[in-house]
Protein backbone atom coordinates (compact mmCIF):
# COMPACT_ATOMS: atom_id res chain seq x y z
CA UNK A 1 0.00 0.00 0.00
CA UNK A 2 2.80 2.16 0.81
CA UNK A 3 4.27 1.62 -3.05
CA UNK A 4 0.88 3.36 -3.68
CA UNK A 5 1.17 6.59 -1.88
CA UNK A 6 4.60 7.12 -3.35
CA UNK A 7 3.95 6.03 -6.75
CA UNK A 8 2.86 9.93 -8.32
CA UNK A 9 6.09 11.09 -6.57
CA UNK A 10 8.09 8.58 -7.54
CA UNK A 11 6.94 8.60 -11.32
CA UNK A 12 7.52 12.65 -11.08
CA UNK A 13 11.10 11.94 -9.84
CA UNK A 14 11.91 9.59 -12.44
CA UNK A 15 10.60 11.46 -14.93
CA UNK A 16 11.78 15.19 -14.49
CA UNK A 17 14.86 13.97 -12.06
CA UNK A 18 16.79 10.87 -12.66
CA UNK A 19 15.81 10.89 -16.51
CA UNK A 20 17.16 13.96 -17.82
CA UNK A 21 20.06 13.42 -15.76
CA UNK A 22 20.64 10.23 -16.97
CA UNK A 23 19.90 11.97 -20.78
CA UNK A 24 22.15 14.12 -20.57
CA UNK A 25 24.43 12.16 -19.43
CA UNK A 26 24.49 10.41 -22.14
CA UNK A 27 24.16 13.44 -24.95
CA UNK A 28 27.41 14.38 -23.16
CA UNK A 29 29.54 11.61 -24.03
CA UNK A 30 27.88 10.54 -27.72
CA UNK A 31 28.35 12.68 -30.83
CA UNK A 32 25.31 14.18 -33.12
CA UNK A 33 25.06 10.22 -34.07
CA UNK A 34 24.50 8.82 -30.94
CA UNK A 35 27.87 7.26 -31.33
CA UNK A 36 30.14 7.26 -28.28
CA UNK A 37 32.10 10.29 -28.27
CA UNK A 38 34.34 9.70 -24.71
CA UNK A 39 35.48 13.49 -23.49
CA UNK A 40 34.93 15.30 -27.03
CA UNK A 41 32.17 17.09 -26.10
CA UNK A 42 33.89 17.90 -22.72
CA UNK A 43 37.25 18.98 -23.97
CA UNK A 44 35.04 21.27 -26.89
CA UNK A 45 33.07 23.20 -24.40
CA UNK A 46 36.43 23.60 -22.20
CA UNK A 47 38.36 25.07 -24.87
CA UNK A 48 35.71 26.95 -26.29
CA UNK A 49 36.47 30.78 -26.35
CA UNK A 50 33.76 31.78 -24.48
CA UNK A 51 33.92 29.30 -21.68
CA UNK A 52 36.83 30.19 -19.44
CA UNK A 53 35.10 34.30 -19.69
CA UNK A 54 32.26 32.81 -18.62
CA UNK A 55 33.81 30.96 -15.75
CA UNK A 56 35.77 34.09 -14.53
CA UNK A 57 32.32 36.09 -14.30
CA UNK A 58 30.80 33.56 -12.30
CA UNK A 59 33.64 33.28 -10.17
CA UNK A 60 34.27 36.59 -9.34
CA UNK A 61 29.72 37.46 -8.82
CA UNK A 62 30.31 34.30 -6.51
CA UNK A 63 33.19 35.82 -4.73
CA UNK A 64 31.56 39.35 -4.33
CA UNK A 65 28.04 38.05 -3.30
CA UNK A 66 28.85 34.79 -0.78
CA UNK A 67 31.50 37.07 1.38
CA UNK A 68 28.60 39.96 0.93
CA UNK A 69 25.79 37.32 2.17
CA UNK A 70 27.46 35.77 5.02
CA UNK A 71 28.78 38.99 6.64
CA UNK A 72 25.78 40.89 6.17
CA UNK A 73 23.45 38.27 7.08
CA UNK A 74 24.93 37.52 10.00
CA UNK A 75 24.95 40.76 11.14
CA UNK A 76 21.78 42.02 10.54
CA UNK A 77 20.23 39.23 11.77
CA UNK A 78 22.60 39.33 15.36
CA UNK A 79 21.31 43.26 15.10
CA UNK A 80 17.99 42.57 14.51
CA UNK A 81 17.37 39.99 17.29
CA UNK A 82 18.90 42.23 19.33
CA UNK A 83 16.34 44.73 19.20
CA UNK A 84 13.74 44.43 22.44
CA UNK A 85 10.90 46.05 20.83
CA UNK A 86 8.79 43.38 19.51
CA UNK A 87 6.77 45.45 16.96
CA UNK A 88 10.00 47.06 15.35
CA UNK A 89 11.59 43.59 15.25
CA UNK A 90 9.09 41.70 13.17
CA UNK A 91 8.76 45.19 10.83
CA UNK A 92 12.12 45.00 9.95
CA UNK A 93 12.47 41.01 9.58
CA UNK A 94 8.80 41.95 7.34
CA UNK A 95 10.57 45.04 5.39
CA UNK A 96 14.08 42.72 4.83
CA UNK A 97 11.80 39.28 3.67
CA UNK A 98 9.19 41.21 1.11
CA UNK A 99 11.97 41.93 -1.44
CA UNK A 100 11.94 37.97 -1.86
CA UNK A 101 8.93 38.31 -3.45
CA UNK A 102 10.36 39.56 -6.71
CA UNK A 103 12.03 37.19 -7.92
CA UNK A 104 13.48 36.37 -11.24
CA UNK A 105 13.10 38.82 -14.17
CA UNK A 106 10.79 41.19 -12.17
CA UNK A 107 13.72 41.91 -9.73
CA UNK A 108 16.15 42.70 -12.69
CA UNK A 109 13.48 44.41 -14.45
CA UNK A 110 13.24 46.71 -11.31
CA UNK A 111 17.12 47.15 -11.15
CA UNK A 112 16.75 47.80 -14.15
CA UNK A 113 15.07 51.08 -13.92
CA UNK A 114 17.34 51.35 -10.68
CA UNK A 115 20.54 51.59 -12.38
CA UNK A 116 19.98 53.76 -14.88
CA UNK A 117 20.44 57.04 -13.91
CA UNK A 118 18.15 59.17 -15.74
CA UNK A 119 15.24 57.34 -14.42
CA UNK A 120 16.93 56.06 -11.26
CA UNK A 121 15.13 57.42 -7.87
CA UNK A 122 19.02 57.28 -6.66
CA UNK A 123 20.42 58.95 -9.54
CA UNK A 124 22.49 61.52 -7.45
CA UNK A 125 23.90 58.70 -6.10
CA UNK A 126 24.87 57.21 -9.48
CA UNK A 127 26.33 60.75 -10.79
CA UNK A 128 28.25 60.97 -7.36
CA UNK A 129 30.13 57.71 -8.78
CA UNK A 130 30.75 59.22 -11.82
CA UNK A 131 28.23 57.25 -13.66
CA UNK A 132 26.01 59.28 -15.95
CA UNK A 133 24.25 56.90 -18.26
CA UNK A 134 23.21 53.60 -18.39
CA UNK A 135 25.49 52.39 -20.31
CA UNK A 136 28.33 53.36 -18.31
CA UNK A 137 26.66 51.72 -15.11
CA UNK A 138 26.52 48.37 -16.99
CA UNK A 139 30.37 48.25 -18.63
CA UNK A 140 31.29 44.37 -17.54
CA UNK A 141 33.83 45.38 -14.62
CA UNK A 142 30.66 45.76 -13.07
CA UNK A 143 28.50 43.56 -13.49
CA UNK A 144 29.37 41.08 -11.17
CA UNK A 145 28.97 43.94 -7.96
CA UNK A 146 25.68 44.26 -9.42
CA UNK A 147 24.52 41.41 -9.88
CA UNK A 148 25.07 40.11 -6.37
CA UNK A 149 23.96 43.35 -5.33
CA UNK A 150 20.58 42.20 -7.19
CA UNK A 151 20.82 38.84 -5.24
CA UNK A 152 21.47 40.17 -2.01
CA UNK A 153 18.88 42.64 -2.30
CA UNK A 154 15.92 39.56 -3.19
CA UNK A 155 17.62 36.50 -1.40
CA UNK A 156 19.17 37.82 2.25
CA UNK A 157 15.65 38.95 4.23
CA UNK A 158 14.96 35.24 3.79
CA UNK A 159 18.17 34.44 5.70
CA UNK A 160 17.55 37.44 7.65
CA UNK A 161 14.94 35.68 9.08
CA UNK A 162 15.89 31.64 8.73
CA UNK A 163 19.02 33.17 10.97
CA UNK A 164 17.08 34.96 13.20
CA UNK A 165 14.80 31.70 13.70
CA UNK A 166 18.49 30.05 14.81
CA UNK A 167 19.30 32.72 17.26
CA UNK A 168 16.26 32.24 19.36
CA UNK A 169 17.06 28.61 19.66
CA UNK A 170 20.26 29.62 21.65
CA UNK A 171 19.34 29.03 25.43
CA UNK A 172 18.65 31.76 27.84
CA UNK A 173 20.67 30.01 30.39
CA UNK A 174 24.01 30.39 28.06
CA UNK A 175 23.25 33.87 27.21
CA UNK A 176 22.81 34.88 30.62
CA UNK A 177 25.63 32.74 31.84
CA UNK A 178 27.87 34.60 29.63
CA UNK A 179 26.46 38.00 30.64
CA UNK A 180 27.21 37.00 34.31
CA UNK A 181 30.90 36.38 33.35
CA UNK A 182 30.77 39.74 32.38
CA UNK A 183 30.42 39.27 28.54
CA UNK A 184 29.76 41.74 26.56
CA UNK A 185 27.13 42.19 23.59
CA UNK A 186 29.79 42.35 21.08
CA UNK A 187 31.85 39.22 22.91
CA UNK A 188 28.22 37.22 22.95
CA UNK A 189 27.99 37.33 19.68
CA UNK A 190 31.52 36.96 18.86
CA UNK A 191 31.61 33.64 20.87
CA UNK A 192 28.56 32.49 21.52
CA UNK A 193 26.16 33.53 18.82
CA UNK A 194 28.01 33.12 15.82
CA UNK A 195 29.42 29.05 16.74
CA UNK A 196 26.03 28.53 17.03
CA UNK A 197 25.11 30.09 13.94
CA UNK A 198 28.12 27.91 11.82
CA UNK A 199 25.90 25.24 10.70
CA UNK A 200 23.04 27.58 9.24
CA UNK A 201 25.97 30.02 7.89
CA UNK A 202 28.00 27.37 5.90
CA UNK A 203 24.03 25.83 4.87
CA UNK A 204 23.60 29.43 3.59
CA UNK A 205 26.38 29.26 1.95
CA UNK A 206 27.01 25.93 0.04
CA UNK A 207 23.28 26.51 -1.01
CA UNK A 208 24.41 29.93 -2.22
CA UNK A 209 27.45 28.56 -4.09
CA UNK A 210 25.25 26.00 -6.13
CA UNK A 211 22.63 28.45 -6.78
CA UNK A 212 25.06 31.02 -7.75
CA UNK A 213 26.68 28.57 -10.33
CA UNK A 214 23.32 28.73 -11.86
CA UNK A 215 23.71 32.77 -13.05
CA UNK A 216 21.05 32.93 -16.07
CA UNK A 217 18.34 35.77 -15.68
CA UNK A 218 20.32 38.55 -14.54
CA UNK A 219 22.63 38.44 -17.54
CA UNK A 220 19.93 37.55 -20.34
CA UNK A 221 17.97 40.48 -19.53
CA UNK A 222 20.96 42.76 -18.65
CA UNK A 223 21.91 41.56 -22.50
CA UNK A 224 18.81 42.54 -23.75
CA UNK A 225 18.45 45.71 -22.13
CA UNK A 226 21.85 46.75 -23.26
CA UNK A 227 22.15 46.16 -26.97
CA UNK A 228 24.31 43.20 -25.83
CA UNK A 229 26.80 45.50 -24.22
CA UNK A 230 26.74 43.01 -21.87
CA UNK A 231 26.77 39.40 -24.29
CA UNK A 232 24.62 36.81 -24.49
CA UNK A 233 26.99 34.06 -23.22
CA UNK A 234 28.40 35.92 -20.35
CA UNK A 235 27.63 33.26 -17.34
CA UNK A 236 27.82 29.22 -17.70
CA UNK A 237 24.22 28.47 -18.22
CA UNK A 238 23.76 31.08 -20.86
CA UNK A 239 26.61 29.56 -22.64
CA UNK A 240 24.85 26.09 -22.16
CA UNK A 241 21.72 27.70 -23.53
CA UNK A 242 23.45 29.32 -26.95
CA UNK A 243 25.10 25.88 -27.58
CA UNK A 244 21.29 24.09 -27.80
CA UNK A 245 19.61 27.10 -29.11
CA UNK A 246 22.04 28.80 -31.66
CA UNK A 247 24.44 26.32 -32.68
CA UNK A 248 21.74 23.47 -32.54
CA UNK A 249 24.33 21.22 -30.34
CA UNK A 250 22.47 19.61 -27.78
CA UNK A 251 25.68 17.14 -27.18
CA UNK A 252 27.76 20.41 -26.31
CA UNK A 253 24.86 22.11 -24.12
CA UNK A 254 24.63 18.44 -22.57
CA UNK A 255 28.31 18.84 -21.29
CA UNK A 256 27.88 22.11 -19.50
CA UNK A 257 24.51 21.50 -18.14
CA UNK A 258 26.32 17.83 -16.64
CA UNK A 259 29.33 20.12 -15.59
CA UNK A 260 26.95 22.11 -13.43
CA UNK A 261 24.79 19.32 -12.46
CA UNK A 262 27.54 17.62 -10.93
CA UNK A 263 29.01 20.77 -8.94
CA UNK A 264 25.18 21.12 -7.84
CA UNK A 265 25.12 17.45 -6.47
CA UNK A 266 28.09 17.16 -4.98
CA UNK A 267 27.36 20.31 -2.72
CA UNK A 268 24.33 18.78 -2.11
CA UNK A 269 24.60 15.06 -1.07
CA UNK A 270 28.14 16.22 1.06
CA UNK A 271 25.63 19.14 2.79
CA UNK A 272 23.20 15.94 3.19
CA UNK A 273 25.35 13.24 4.29
CA UNK A 274 27.75 15.54 6.63
CA UNK A 275 25.95 18.49 7.20
CA UNK A 276 23.66 17.32 9.54
CA UNK A 277 21.13 19.92 9.61
CA UNK A 278 18.18 17.95 8.24
CA UNK A 279 16.95 14.70 9.56
CA UNK A 280 16.51 11.80 7.50
CA UNK A 281 15.55 9.74 10.59
CA UNK B 1 8.93 32.86 21.07
CA UNK B 2 5.68 33.63 22.32
CA UNK B 3 5.89 32.73 25.54
CA UNK B 4 6.69 35.71 28.20
CA UNK B 5 9.86 34.21 29.60
CA UNK B 6 12.47 36.84 30.96
CA UNK B 7 14.06 38.62 27.78
CA UNK B 8 17.70 36.88 27.31
CA UNK B 9 18.46 38.71 24.37
CA UNK B 10 22.06 40.02 24.24
CA UNK B 11 20.60 44.03 24.18
CA UNK B 12 23.11 46.39 22.71
CA UNK B 13 24.06 48.49 26.04
CA UNK B 14 25.57 52.10 25.87
CA UNK B 15 24.94 54.92 23.81
CA UNK B 16 27.45 54.71 20.94
CA UNK B 17 27.22 50.83 20.36
CA UNK B 18 23.03 51.58 19.77
CA UNK B 19 23.67 54.63 17.55
CA UNK B 20 26.24 52.35 15.09
CA UNK B 21 23.55 49.37 15.64
CA UNK B 22 20.35 51.83 14.47
CA UNK B 23 22.20 53.30 11.48
CA UNK B 24 23.59 50.01 10.27
CA UNK B 25 19.61 48.99 10.31
CA UNK B 26 18.65 52.32 9.10
CA UNK B 27 20.77 51.88 5.79
CA UNK B 28 19.29 48.72 5.02
CA UNK B 29 15.67 49.28 5.35
CA UNK B 30 16.30 52.07 2.94
CA UNK B 31 17.95 50.10 0.81
CA UNK B 32 15.59 47.25 0.89
CA UNK B 33 12.42 49.30 0.78
CA UNK B 34 13.61 52.10 -1.71
CA UNK B 35 13.04 50.59 -4.96
CA UNK B 36 9.72 48.78 -4.14
CA UNK B 37 8.37 52.04 -2.62
CA UNK B 38 9.82 53.89 -5.71
CA UNK B 39 8.41 51.09 -7.47
CA UNK B 40 5.00 51.17 -7.04
CA UNK B 41 5.04 55.41 -7.00
CA UNK B 42 6.31 55.12 -10.78
CA UNK B 43 3.08 53.29 -12.19
CA UNK B 44 1.47 56.50 -11.32
CA UNK B 45 3.80 58.68 -13.39
CA UNK B 46 3.73 59.76 -16.98
CA UNK B 47 6.93 59.07 -18.82
CA UNK B 48 8.23 62.45 -18.83
CA UNK B 49 7.00 62.54 -14.92
CA UNK B 50 9.38 59.60 -14.09
CA UNK B 51 12.24 61.82 -15.51
CA UNK B 52 11.96 65.24 -13.85
CA UNK B 53 9.86 65.10 -10.95
CA UNK B 54 10.73 64.71 -7.64
CA UNK B 55 11.19 60.62 -7.52
CA UNK B 56 9.26 60.34 -4.56
CA UNK B 57 6.15 62.24 -5.06
CA UNK B 58 3.13 60.40 -6.50
CA UNK B 59 1.94 60.97 -9.77
CA UNK B 60 -1.92 60.84 -10.58
CA UNK B 61 -4.42 58.34 -11.17
CA UNK B 62 -4.98 59.58 -14.50
CA UNK B 63 -1.22 58.60 -15.47
CA UNK B 64 -2.39 55.26 -13.83
CA UNK B 65 -4.77 54.64 -16.31
CA UNK B 66 -3.14 55.72 -19.13
CA UNK B 67 -0.36 53.36 -18.09
CA UNK B 68 -2.91 50.39 -17.62
CA UNK B 69 -4.41 50.79 -20.98
CA UNK B 70 -1.35 50.68 -22.66
CA UNK B 71 0.26 47.87 -20.52
CA UNK B 72 -3.15 46.27 -21.82
CA UNK B 73 -3.40 47.38 -25.49
CA UNK B 74 0.45 46.15 -25.63
CA UNK B 75 -0.44 43.40 -28.41
CA UNK B 76 -3.64 43.46 -28.63
CA UNK B 77 -3.87 42.04 -24.66
CA UNK B 78 -0.73 40.08 -24.93
CA UNK B 79 -0.60 40.91 -21.07
CA UNK B 80 -4.05 39.46 -19.91
CA UNK B 81 -2.45 36.28 -21.94
CA UNK B 82 0.49 35.99 -20.09
CA UNK B 83 -1.10 36.39 -16.76
CA UNK B 84 -3.56 33.82 -17.32
CA UNK B 85 -0.81 31.24 -18.86
CA UNK B 86 1.12 32.11 -15.25
CA UNK B 87 -2.19 31.00 -13.52
CA UNK B 88 -3.13 28.46 -15.32
CA UNK B 89 0.86 26.89 -14.93
CA UNK B 90 1.49 27.66 -11.36
CA UNK B 91 -2.71 26.30 -10.16
CA UNK B 92 -1.76 23.42 -12.40
CA UNK B 93 1.73 22.64 -10.98
CA UNK B 94 -0.01 23.44 -7.50
CA UNK B 95 -2.79 20.52 -7.82
CA UNK B 96 -0.20 17.76 -8.98
CA UNK B 97 1.89 18.91 -6.33
CA UNK B 98 -0.27 18.35 -4.16
CA UNK B 99 -1.56 15.00 -5.34
CA UNK B 100 1.72 13.86 -5.50
CA UNK B 101 3.59 15.23 -1.83
CA UNK B 102 1.30 15.09 0.68
CA UNK B 103 0.62 11.15 -0.01
CA UNK B 104 4.49 10.35 -0.25
CA UNK B 105 5.66 12.61 2.80
CA UNK B 106 2.83 10.87 4.42
CA UNK B 107 4.27 7.11 3.77
CA UNK B 108 7.74 8.25 4.25
CA UNK B 109 6.94 9.46 7.50
CA UNK B 110 4.52 6.85 9.31
CA UNK B 111 4.73 3.63 6.98
CA UNK B 112 7.38 1.19 6.73
CA UNK B 113 8.39 0.13 2.99
CA UNK B 114 11.36 -1.17 0.96
CA UNK B 115 13.77 1.83 -0.31
CA UNK B 116 12.47 3.94 2.24
CA UNK B 117 15.36 5.28 3.26
CA UNK B 118 16.60 6.29 -0.08
CA UNK B 119 13.77 7.86 -1.55
CA UNK B 120 14.51 9.82 1.76
CA UNK B 121 17.48 10.56 0.97
CA UNK B 122 17.01 11.09 -2.73
CA UNK B 123 14.27 13.62 -2.21
CA UNK B 124 17.06 15.82 0.24
CA UNK B 125 19.45 15.91 -2.70
CA UNK B 126 17.54 17.01 -5.01
CA UNK B 127 15.44 19.24 -2.72
CA UNK B 128 19.09 21.34 -2.20
CA UNK B 129 19.63 21.62 -6.02
CA UNK B 130 18.93 24.74 -7.50
CA UNK B 131 16.01 24.02 -9.35
CA UNK B 132 17.52 25.54 -12.77
CA UNK B 133 20.38 23.04 -12.85
CA UNK B 134 17.66 20.40 -14.08
CA UNK B 135 16.23 22.65 -16.39
CA UNK B 136 18.45 21.95 -19.58
CA UNK B 137 18.75 18.14 -19.60
CA UNK B 138 14.59 18.12 -18.62
CA UNK B 139 14.63 20.32 -22.17
CA UNK B 140 16.68 17.82 -24.10
CA UNK B 141 14.66 15.27 -22.75
CA UNK B 142 11.29 17.02 -23.68
CA UNK B 143 12.51 17.79 -26.94
CA UNK B 144 12.98 14.40 -27.57
CA UNK B 145 9.83 12.91 -27.59
CA UNK B 146 8.20 16.00 -28.87
CA UNK B 147 6.68 17.92 -25.55
CA UNK B 148 8.25 21.18 -26.52
CA UNK B 149 5.38 24.02 -25.99
CA UNK B 150 3.01 22.33 -24.94
CA UNK B 151 1.51 23.58 -21.22
CA UNK B 152 2.71 20.08 -19.42
CA UNK B 153 6.46 20.72 -20.71
CA UNK B 154 6.06 23.38 -17.43
CA UNK B 155 3.19 22.26 -15.56
CA UNK B 156 4.52 18.85 -14.71
CA UNK B 157 8.45 19.55 -14.36
CA UNK B 158 7.42 22.39 -11.52
CA UNK B 159 4.79 19.31 -10.05
CA UNK B 160 8.11 17.68 -9.35
CA UNK B 161 8.70 19.50 -5.90
CA UNK B 162 10.78 17.31 -3.24
CA UNK B 163 10.42 20.61 -1.01
CA UNK B 164 7.12 19.79 -0.63
CA UNK B 165 7.91 16.25 -0.19
CA UNK B 166 10.03 17.04 3.01
CA UNK B 167 8.33 19.31 4.33
CA UNK B 168 5.12 16.90 4.20
CA UNK B 169 7.15 14.35 5.65
CA UNK B 170 8.86 16.73 8.48
CA UNK B 171 5.20 17.46 9.11
CA UNK B 172 3.72 14.00 9.62
CA UNK B 173 6.41 12.54 11.87
CA UNK B 174 6.66 15.23 14.10
CA UNK B 175 3.06 16.20 15.00
CA UNK B 176 0.43 12.69 14.32
CA UNK B 177 1.32 9.89 17.10
CA UNK B 178 1.71 6.73 15.67
CA UNK B 179 -0.61 5.10 18.62
CA UNK B 180 -3.05 7.60 16.07
CA UNK B 181 -2.49 5.44 13.51
CA UNK B 182 -1.84 2.03 15.13
CA UNK B 183 -5.28 2.29 16.80
CA UNK B 184 -7.03 2.94 13.48
CA UNK B 185 -5.35 0.28 12.43
CA UNK B 186 -6.73 -1.72 15.22
CA UNK B 187 -10.03 -0.85 14.58
CA UNK B 188 -10.10 -2.21 10.88
CA UNK B 189 -9.09 0.74 8.43
CA UNK B 190 -7.41 0.11 5.73
CA UNK B 191 -4.35 1.52 4.64
CA UNK B 192 -5.93 4.28 2.33
CA UNK B 193 -8.79 5.18 5.27
CA UNK B 194 -5.99 5.57 7.92
CA UNK B 195 -4.65 8.22 5.38
CA UNK B 196 -7.81 9.49 4.22
CA UNK B 197 -9.60 9.32 7.74
CA UNK B 198 -7.09 9.95 9.98
CA UNK B 199 -3.94 12.02 8.78
CA UNK B 200 -5.20 13.83 6.16
CA UNK B 201 -8.24 15.62 7.94
CA UNK B 202 -4.85 17.15 10.32
CA UNK B 203 -2.83 17.92 7.79
CA UNK B 204 -4.81 20.89 6.55
CA UNK B 205 -1.72 23.72 7.81
CA UNK B 206 0.80 21.27 6.05
CA UNK B 207 -1.46 21.07 2.84
CA UNK B 208 -1.46 25.22 2.89
CA UNK B 209 2.22 25.93 3.19
CA UNK B 210 3.31 23.50 0.47
CA UNK B 211 0.37 24.86 -1.62
CA UNK B 212 2.31 28.06 -0.82
CA UNK B 213 5.58 27.60 -1.83
CA UNK B 214 4.93 25.57 -5.21
CA UNK B 215 2.45 28.52 -6.14
CA UNK B 216 5.33 31.33 -5.23
CA UNK B 217 8.29 28.98 -7.06
CA UNK B 218 5.59 27.96 -9.77
CA UNK B 219 4.69 31.49 -10.10
CA UNK B 220 8.35 33.08 -10.38
CA UNK B 221 10.05 30.63 -12.50
CA UNK B 222 11.67 32.12 -15.66
CA UNK B 223 14.44 29.54 -16.80
CA UNK B 224 12.06 26.25 -17.14
CA UNK B 225 9.38 28.53 -19.53
CA UNK B 226 12.16 30.72 -21.11
CA UNK B 227 13.28 27.46 -22.49
CA UNK B 228 10.31 25.17 -22.90
CA UNK B 229 7.98 27.69 -24.85
CA UNK B 230 8.89 29.67 -27.80
CA UNK B 231 5.32 30.87 -28.85
CA UNK B 232 4.40 34.22 -27.12
CA UNK B 233 1.11 33.12 -26.89
CA UNK B 234 2.40 30.47 -24.23
CA UNK B 235 4.51 32.75 -22.29
CA UNK B 236 3.94 33.20 -18.37
CA UNK B 237 3.87 36.54 -17.06
CA UNK B 238 7.61 36.36 -16.08
CA UNK B 239 8.80 35.71 -19.43
CA UNK B 240 6.28 38.38 -21.20
CA UNK B 241 8.35 40.85 -19.26
CA UNK B 242 11.31 40.60 -21.54
CA UNK B 243 8.97 40.87 -24.64
CA UNK B 244 7.56 44.64 -22.86
CA UNK B 245 11.61 45.05 -22.01
CA UNK B 246 12.00 44.48 -25.82
CA UNK B 247 9.62 46.87 -26.71
CA UNK B 248 11.18 49.89 -24.50
CA UNK B 249 12.83 52.36 -26.57
CA UNK B 250 14.83 53.74 -23.28
CA UNK B 251 16.56 49.92 -22.89
CA UNK B 252 16.44 49.14 -26.49
CA UNK B 253 16.50 51.87 -29.11
CA UNK B 254 15.48 49.96 -31.85
CA UNK B 255 12.31 49.84 -30.79
CA UNK B 256 10.74 52.94 -30.88
CA UNK B 257 7.58 52.44 -33.01
CA UNK B 258 3.74 51.84 -32.62
CA UNK B 259 3.87 49.61 -29.82
CA UNK B 260 6.63 51.03 -28.11
CA UNK B 261 6.28 50.94 -24.40
CA UNK B 262 7.21 53.60 -21.67
CA UNK B 263 8.96 53.46 -18.53
CA UNK B 264 5.97 53.94 -16.29
CA UNK B 265 4.27 51.11 -18.25
CA UNK B 266 7.05 48.68 -17.55
CA UNK B 267 7.24 49.45 -13.95
CA UNK B 268 3.63 48.60 -14.28
CA UNK B 269 3.99 45.03 -15.53
CA UNK B 270 7.04 44.22 -12.89
CA UNK B 271 4.43 45.47 -10.40
CA UNK B 272 1.46 43.19 -12.08
CA UNK B 273 4.19 40.08 -12.42
CA UNK B 274 4.91 40.09 -8.94
CA UNK B 275 1.37 41.01 -7.11
CA UNK B 276 -0.20 37.48 -6.52
CA UNK B 277 3.41 36.95 -4.84
CA UNK B 278 3.80 39.89 -3.10
CA UNK B 279 0.05 39.81 -1.85
CA UNK B 280 0.25 36.39 -0.11
CA UNK B 281 3.71 37.52 1.31
CA UNK B 282 2.74 40.20 2.97
CA UNK B 283 -0.66 37.91 4.57
CA UNK B 284 1.13 35.10 4.69
CA UNK B 285 4.45 36.18 7.09
CA UNK B 286 3.94 33.71 9.74
CA UNK B 287 3.35 31.43 7.69
CA UNK B 288 6.56 31.32 5.93
CA UNK B 289 8.67 32.56 8.65
CA UNK B 290 7.34 28.90 10.01
CA UNK B 291 8.16 27.27 6.63
CA UNK B 292 11.52 28.44 6.86
CA UNK B 293 12.72 27.19 9.84
CA UNK B 294 10.61 23.93 9.72
CA UNK B 295 12.79 22.26 7.59
CA UNK B 296 15.89 22.22 9.53
CA UNK B 297 16.02 20.76 13.21
CA UNK B 298 16.90 22.44 15.94
CA UNK B 299 20.53 22.57 17.64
Amino acid sequence: MSYGFISLYTALTVAFGILPALYALYLAFTDGNGDFAGFANFTKVVGDFRFLPAVGHVAYFLVVWLIALVVLVTILAIAVHAIRVRWLGSTLRLIFYLPGALAGASSVLLWLFLLDPTASPVGGLLRLLGQSSFVEVIVPAHLPPIFAIIAFWTGAGGWIVIMYGALNNISAEVIEAARIDGAGPIQIAWRIQLPMLRKWISYMGIMSLAAGTQLFVEPQLLSQASNAVVPNDYSLNQLAYQYAFQQNDFNGAAAISMLLLVIALALSALFVLRGGLFETD
Amino acid sequence: MTTTTPDHRPGVSGWSGRTIVAVVLAIFVLFFVIPIAWLLLATTKSAHGLIVDNPFAPGGLGDLAANWHQLFDFQDGAVTTWVGNSALYAVGALVITLLASIPAGYALALTRFRFRRALLVLTLVVMLIPNTALVLPIFLELNSVGLIGSPLSVILPMSFFPFGVYLTYIYFSTSIPRDLLAAARIDGCREFQVFSKVALPLAAPIVALVAFFSFVQSWNNFFLPFVMLPSSDGYPIQVGLTSLLASTPAFNPSSAGTQSVQLPTLALATVISVLPVLIVFLFAQRFLVAGLTAGGTKE
